[in-house]
């Protein structure tokens, strides 16, 4: 207890679990209700926004480098397992804090637009409320069994959401997979949770962190078997090589969902997880090493597949996956570049929110067109659009900001952060050559992004207008209520930068210096690594001009003139068709692990011990081998009365006869 | 001293009763045969009473109040099936069988 506004902290996870309840509830009484839902629905989420500041100025004002940690009840008392439910405060926790309540209030307010003709409009707001509740116990808990339950239940709400129209079995099956790939990692997670407990004997964060310098040898086994596994189970949360199939298919769900689970917060799990354990993965050099190089390798691949999608909202979830790979490489070099990871996860959440929504408002403008002229065309697919920039002009602004941010321009936000996180990344190329890959990789991944992304926004905004002539008069801005929040989050993409201006640019790297101690002790661990002013001087200006020839490579390659709508569109061939077809990732997946697993539960488990062995020799064999004794035995009951005294007797006498000799 | 001719009597008298139980096919003469094993062991008790202690005297009331409860039962059962049946032959009391 510290006697200021920090002790609040309860409260904000205890509003949205407030929220869902209220929410939950009213889907089951009276799931028409509209008005009191976005009521409590956005008012739970604003409340706990404004908590978070509160929380966030008090503890500022500590002027404290250790935590803050409030442990409420003893949750798991076992022996020496001692787990409280308990959550920490501290300089990254109010950040994430700040990012999850703030970016989820936008998105709720823009899904009272985007949902309100919805039939299930009570039961979504109560899983997005639910959802906010898991996040914050992810990102707020103390101890790792604390932020496990987030974990988990951040998880079951996306699968509830991406389902969330699950009368179409596309969606559910989506959804499906979404959990089953999750739990893939979070098998990791537990196996790198007990292997903790056993070196270190105690699973608070606080606790293991001290003890990790003596319960470790550094660059040892164990924590880097440690390291892996809490890795394993950052690629299923965060969508990474190999386990990042499930994000591109939750797109599935509605776009506020995509926007909120699938960009700005959830997959944003795994960096916060390997930044909050940055001690860990500094001492395990080869765990570090393969963080970056998988974040470095899914960036380059994801942005590859993105070249080549044709649904709006497949393109924005592989430049998700690439830009998660991006914070991976942040974090996994690990020191003082976790601030940019961070940096990075807090712009990334502004930008691609802001097009995630904006992605939104375009799917709602067509669906809405497409429901005026009765067709039952593709409402996402970016070849059935084209020219819309004449009838949603904030929707296209703004999503040009936040293109223009994601592709790295100055002096919006993901320029500073991107190259943030290049320049951290070049700087441990000097004494350790893999990072060069890893930068350059990055780079690669930079002109990429910059060329996918002016690709949609000319696909979607510009050009001849591919929607048809009936559609066309009814293409009309979204209402207020979902283009304010646009506003808001394309101010962030603009502004965001101003977090952490670098010290090149005379700033005062406020956020680099505000997560100093988180990362302090592990910067002792690494090698100490500095570029000289005029080598960052040369980064900035490759990175800029690798942005500037993927927007007006874009520009000048792509002929708008030529696209045909979505159901005329010929097929690709050789290359492209690879891309589109997403390296054929999926159809490997199920032809070395989806099939042999089929095979094998319904060939041997199934037809073999489930039928043959179980029922057949267990439990079938049971009973007709009762049925045989009885018919053996039946010769015995005569019915006569007689007949059972006489044998009666004769027990007697045996008895007898036993006892006496 | 009338210990052994005490002991004879008894199994001589337990005998019958079991031949009884086991030949007849009466059920009240079976029933009979049963009072006739209880009433032999309580003459052993008795006289094993003798040397052995005040023990065995004791067991003999409780046994005289089971066989009376016994009795009383026991009658009404066979009264009922009696009723039911015409006849109180074992032969007759089968339906256990099939």
């Amino acid at each position: 207890m510290t006697g200021t506004a920090v002790d609040l902290i309860w409260l904000a996870p205890a509003l949205a679990l407030l929220g869902f309840v209220l929410n939950g509830t009213l889907a089951l009484a009276r799931p028409a209700t509209k008005t009191a839902v976005s009521i409590i629905g956005v008012g739970v989420l604003l409340g706990a926004f404004a908590i978070g500041i509160a929380v966030f100025r008090s503890f500022v004002a500590l002027h404290t480098d250790a935590p803050v940690v409030f442990q409420y009840w003893s949750w798991i008392p076992v022996g020496s397992l001692q787990v409280n439910v308990g959550f920490q405060v501290d300089q990254l926790s109010t950040v994430m804090l700040l990012v999850v309540t703030g970016v989820g209030s936008l998105i709720h307010i823009f899904s009272v637009g985007y949902m309100q003709e919805d039939p299930g409009y009570a039961r979504y707001f109560a899983y997005l409320n639910l959802f906010v509740f898991f996040m914050l116990l992810l990102v707020l808990g103390s101890s790792f069994p604390v932020m496990f339950v987030g974990w988990e239940g951040v998880g079951l709400c996306s699968y509830l959401l991406i389902g969330f129209w699950f009368s179409d079995k596309v969606n559910a099956d989506a959804g499906r997979k979404a959990f089953i790939m999750n739990r893939i990692g979070d098998f990791g997670f537990m196996v790198a949770m007990f292997m903790i407990f056993w070196s270190t004997g105690s699973l608070d964060f606080g606790t293991v962190f001290s003890h990790a310098p003596t319960a470790f040898v550094a660059g040892g086994g164990a924590i880097t078997a440690i390291t892996l596994f809490l890795f394993l189970g950052c690629t299923g949360k965060s969508a990474q090589i190999p386990l990042y199939t499930w994000l591109p298919d939750a797109m599935a769900g509605p776009t506020p969902v995509s926007a909120l689970i699938h960009a700005a917060t959830m997959v944003t799990a795994g960096v916060y997880l390997v930044a909050r354990c940055n001690l860990l993965f500094a001492m395990a050099p080869v765990s570090g090493a393969v963080v970056a190089g998988v974040g470095a390798l899914t960036a380059l691949f994801a942005a590859t597949i993105a070249l080549k999608q044709w649904d709006i909202k497949r393109v924005l979830a592989y430049s998700t996956i690439s830009q998660l790979g991006y914070m991976f490489v942040a974090v996994g070099t690990g020191g003082a570049a976790i601030s940019a990871g961070i940096f990075h996860l807090a712009t990334h959440a502004f930008f691609k929110a802001l097009l995630f929504l904006g992605s939104g408002s375009v799917i709602f403008a067509m669906h809405r067109a497409y429901h005026a002229s009765h067709s039952h065309e593709d409402a996402q697919d970016m070849r059935n659009m084209g020219g819309l920039a004449r009838h949603m002009p904030w929707t296209t602004t703004l999503m040009w900001i936040a293109t223009l941010a994601i592709a790295g321009v100055p002096p919006l936000s993901g320029f500073f952060s991107k190259d943030e996180i290049l320049t951290a990344v070049f700087a441990r190329g000097t004494p350790q050559p893999a990072w060069l890959v890893f930068g350059g990789l990055g780079l690669v991944t930079a002109l990429l992004t910059a060329f996918y992304m002016t690709r949609l926004m000319l696909y979607t905004f510009h050009g001849p207008n591919r929607t048809g002539g009936e559609e066309r008069r009814h293409l009309f801005e979204a209402p207020w209520i979902m283009t304010a929040p646009l506003l808001v989050l394309g101010l962030l993409s603009l502004a965001g930068g101003l977090l952490n201006v670098p010290e090149l640019y005379h700033g005062n790297a406020w956020l680099q210096h505000w997560l100093e101690p988180i990362s302090r002790s592990s910067v002792a661990l690494l090698p100490e690594t500095h570029l000289a002013t005029g080598t960052e001087w040369m980064l900035v200006g490759i990175a800029v001009a690798v942005a500037a020839i993927g927007i007006v490579g874009a520009w000048r390659l792509l002929n708008l003139e030529t696209i045909v709508p979505a159901h005329s569109a010929p097929a690709e061939r050789g290359f492209a068709r690879v891309l589109r077809n997403k390296w054929y990732v999926d159809e490997i997946y199920d032809a070395l692990i989806v099939r042999p697993i089929v095979w094998l539960s319904r060939e041997v488990l199934w037809k073999w011990i489930d039928q043959q062995v179980i029922d057949g020799a267990l439990v079938n064999g049971a009973a007709r081998g009762t049925r045989a004794v009885g018919w053996a035995n039946r010769w015995l009951q005569t019915g006569q009365v007689g007949v059972y005294v006489a044998v009666f007797l004769v027990g007697v006498l045996l008895l007898l006869w036993r006892a006496m000799s | 001293m009338l210990l052994s001719p005490a002991l004879e009597i008894s199994a001589v008298l337990f005998t019958l009763g079991v031949a009884g139980v086991l030949l007849r096919r009466n059920t009240i003469v079976i029933f009979m045969c049963v009072e006739l094993m209880l009433n032999a062991v309580n003459l052993t008790f008795v006289a094993l009473a003798q040397p052995l202690g005040i023990g065995g005297q004791v067991f003999v009331f409780f046994v005289m109040a089971v066989a009376a409860a016994e009795a009383a039962v026991g009658l009404a059962i066979i009264l009922a099936v009696y009723r039911h049946k015409q006849s109180v032959s074992l032969q007759n009391m089968n339906l256990l069988k099939d």
